[in-house]
């Protein structure tokens, strides 16, 4: 698989430290923050590929933290996460430009499918745009 | 409220109505038979009056005229040729010829002896002193005298006027026996119907003429004593329980009265007519009025109570649906606090594996037990995920949402969910949708419950190798509405069944397979989304459910 560069932001520690390993045990580049915030910290000193997104954080929300994202790098996918009932954040997520939603618990290899295939579109775009 | 309550309420208003149309109704009625009683009592007694006094001034006539003819004789003729009583007989038979109430005609002096008589008792008169009569001294101090009435002689009623005259400083007396019939013959006409009666009584309350009813000429007359009644009078007297009117004109000369009693049950017949009348349409007005309010205000109770039962049940139902709203809610609450830690078991689970599947760690003796265990812990975390989801989706069905809808689209996701149970019990769902249908605006959660609770009916009903044919249409391009039908080829029901198939637990499956709120609450759900639902049944070919639902 190739080296992508992935970030998670969700508020739940164990799942985020939890992840990354795994993530990176499967050879991608992954990082992980505990807010929308420090995501974005994150993100003015580098550059990712794919964001793992949860909807429903403290603070500052997966929806306005998208938007944020969207703002400073147009160009990353966004893949919501959600946790709650209404599948309607999911798809207020899609049309600020999100690539997809998925319900939790998801099972890892659900997730790796997801992110490649948001990878990909990634690629496509990037290359459409040179 | 209660059925008691109800009941209460229609008796109240009842009393009220009747109170308010029935006080004026027995005032007015009743105002207007006492005006007509007493208007027409006192033209009853006026007639009578009037009669008595008509009847007064003919008697008196008759006596003012018979005093004037013996007037006249006693002033134009001398007293000599008077005491002849041949002559005498001459001045009698033109009088008869004018009336034939003279019986008799004398001339007496100043001594009471008759010096002249014709008449038919001559024999037994002629030589009759009158001098110790009291009608003698009357005559001759009064100057004409009329007497009571008396048999005498001839066994007939009669009476005598005398006048005087002088002759030469001598005063005689002109003496005229006079039958009574001709008075009574006048009484007689004041008795009026067939239970009038009229006579005179004298100062002594003595009969003198022959009543029709009350009592015998010369006794006492069985009416009240009216002797001494001066001028005309009329009274009303209720003797022996009958009612009677009696008018009196008193006579000048003699001091007779003239007395008329008049049955008031007869003359007032026409009054009790007219108030027989007036009874009978108060009595009819009454029961009018009486049958009108308890019918209004029954009607009027039946429908309040109606509403007050539709408005109980839509609020049960409203209770029923923010009851299982707030469940939902709280469902899809604690499925997402699950989720969250499911997804962390799920990963630190799946870490391990990702440990486990190193190369030192293969070699372990109990690499077996350890993979057992994480994939145990991973189907576990899919089992609850399962749960949690499901949780989120009833949760989402029970919030009210307006959509809009492709009832086609619904309809297909619907039988999805229905088409292993049919596939397996060999049932076909034959489907035909008008592809032109246009979207509605309703609650797609709700009416994907109705066509959920149909369509799985219309499975139980079919049984075995049954069909079902599902189908959606609309009326025309331009029509405000939709229609779904339901139909399947199962045994159909009888009516009693078809007629109590929307009510609350009516079921006719087993008491562990149905509760009997499905169709129940279709049906509510497809008033609630302004809809209608109708069913036919026809047994032995099968049940159609038509649901009609608005394009917004």
């Amino acid at each position: 698989m190739e080296k992508y560069r992935v970030l998670i932001i969700d508020d739940e520690e164990d799942f985020v430290e939890t992840i990354v390993k795994r993530l990176r045990d499967r050879g991608l580049d992954a990082e992980g923050a505990l807010s929308g915030p420090e995501g974005l910290q994150i993100l003015e000193n580098k550059d990712f590929d794919v964001i793992i997104l949860d909807v429903k954080m403290p603070k500052m929300s997966g929806i306005e933290t998208l938007r944020e994202i969207k703002k400073k790098k147009p160009l990353v996918e966004v893949i919501m996460l959600t946790g709650h009932g209404s599948v309607e954040s999911g798809i207020q997520g899609l049309q600020l430009g999100a690539f997809n939603y998925v319900m939790k618990p998801v099972p890892l290899d659900e997730l790796l499918k997801q992110m490649n295939q948001a990878y990909e579109r990634k690629l496509i775009e990037e290359e459409r745009n040179h | 409220m209660s059925l008691k309550h109800y009941d209460r309420l229609a008796l109240k208003m009842i009393i009220m109505t009747l109170s308010f149309s029935l006080i004026p109704l027995f005032a007015l009625g009743t105002t207007i038979y006492i005006q007509f009683t007493t208007a027409y009592q006192s033209k009853v007694a006026e007639s009578a009056k009037t009669l008595a006094q008509n009847r007064r001034a003919s008697i008196e006539l008759f006596f003012d005229e018979r005093i004037a003819q013996l007037n006249t004789v006693a002033q134009t003729h001398p007293i000599e040729k008077l005491k002849d009583e041949a002559f005498l007989k001459k001045i009698f038979d033109t009088l008869l010829a004018k009336s034939k109430s003279f019986i008799d005609i004398g001339v007496i002096d100043s001594q009471g002896n008759h010096q002249a008589y014709v008449g038919p008792h001559y024999d037994k008169l002629k030589s009759v002193n009158y001098a110790q009569e009291e009608w003698f001294n009357a005559v001759l101090t009064t100057g004409i005298y009329i007497s009571d009435v008396f048999m005498g002689f001839r066994k007939a009623p009669h009476f005598i006027i005398a006048v005087t005259t002088i002759d030469n400083n001598q005063i005689y007396i002109l003496r005229a026996t006079i039958n009574s019939a001709i008075i009574d013959e006048m009484v007689r006409a004041g008795q009026v119907g067939k239970r009038g009666d009229a006579f005179i009584v004298n100062q002594e309350n003595i009969l003198q003429t022959q009543p029709r009813f009350s009592g015998q000429l010369l006794g006492k007359p069985t009416s009240p004593d009216f002797s001494s009644s001066v001028g005309s009078t009329v009274e009303f007297v209720n003797l022996k329980n009958e009612e009677n009117i009696y008018a009196t004109a008193q006579i000048k000369n003699p001091k007779w009265v003239l007395v008329i009693r008049e049955d008031v049950q007869e003359e007032m017949a026409p009054l009790f007519k007219a108030q027989f009348v007036e009874n009978l349409i108060m009595i009819f007005g009454i029961l009018l009025v009486v049958i009108g309010t308890v019918v209004t205000t029954r009607t009027m109770t039946r429908r309040l109570e109606k509403m007050e039962l539709e408005k109980a049940k839509s609020e049960d139902l409203m209770v029923q649906s923010s009851k299982m709203a707030a469940l939902g809610k709280m469902a899809a609450g604690i499925a997402h606090e699950i989720n969250n830690p499911l997804q962390i078991i799920g990963d630190q689970a799946g870490w391990m594996k990702d440990l486990l599947d190193s190369e030192d760690m293969k070699t372990n003796d109990n690499y077996q037990e350890f993979e057992q265990c994480i994939k145990k812990i991973e189907r576990q975390v899919n089992r609850s995920r399962e749960i949690t989801h499901r949780l989120l989706r009833f949760g989402r069905r029970m919030e009210t949402t307006q959509d809009m809808v492709d009832v086609n689209n619904l309809l297909s996701e619907t039988i999805t969910f229905l088409e292993n149970e049919a596939h397996y019990r060999d049932i076909t769902i034959q489907t035909q949708y008008d592809t032109g249908l246009p979207e509605i605006t309703t609650d797609s959660n709700q009416l994907q419950q109705v066509f959920l609770n149909i369509i799985d009916n219309a499975i139980d009903a079919v049984g075995q190798s049954g069909k079902i044919f599902v189908k959606t249409a609309q009326p025309s391009n331009s029509s405000k509405e939709i229609l779904v039908t339901v139909q399947d080829n199962g045994p159909g029901m009888p009516k009693e069944v078809l007629a109590r198939i929307f009510d609350p637990f009516f079921t006719t499956k087993r008491a562990d397979e149905g509760t009997g709120l499905g169709l129940s609450i279709s049906y509510s759900i497809i008033e609630k989304l302004r809809g209608k639902i109708t069913v036919s049944s026809e047994e032995g070919k099968g049940t159609t459910f038509i649901i009609t639902l608005p394009v917004k």
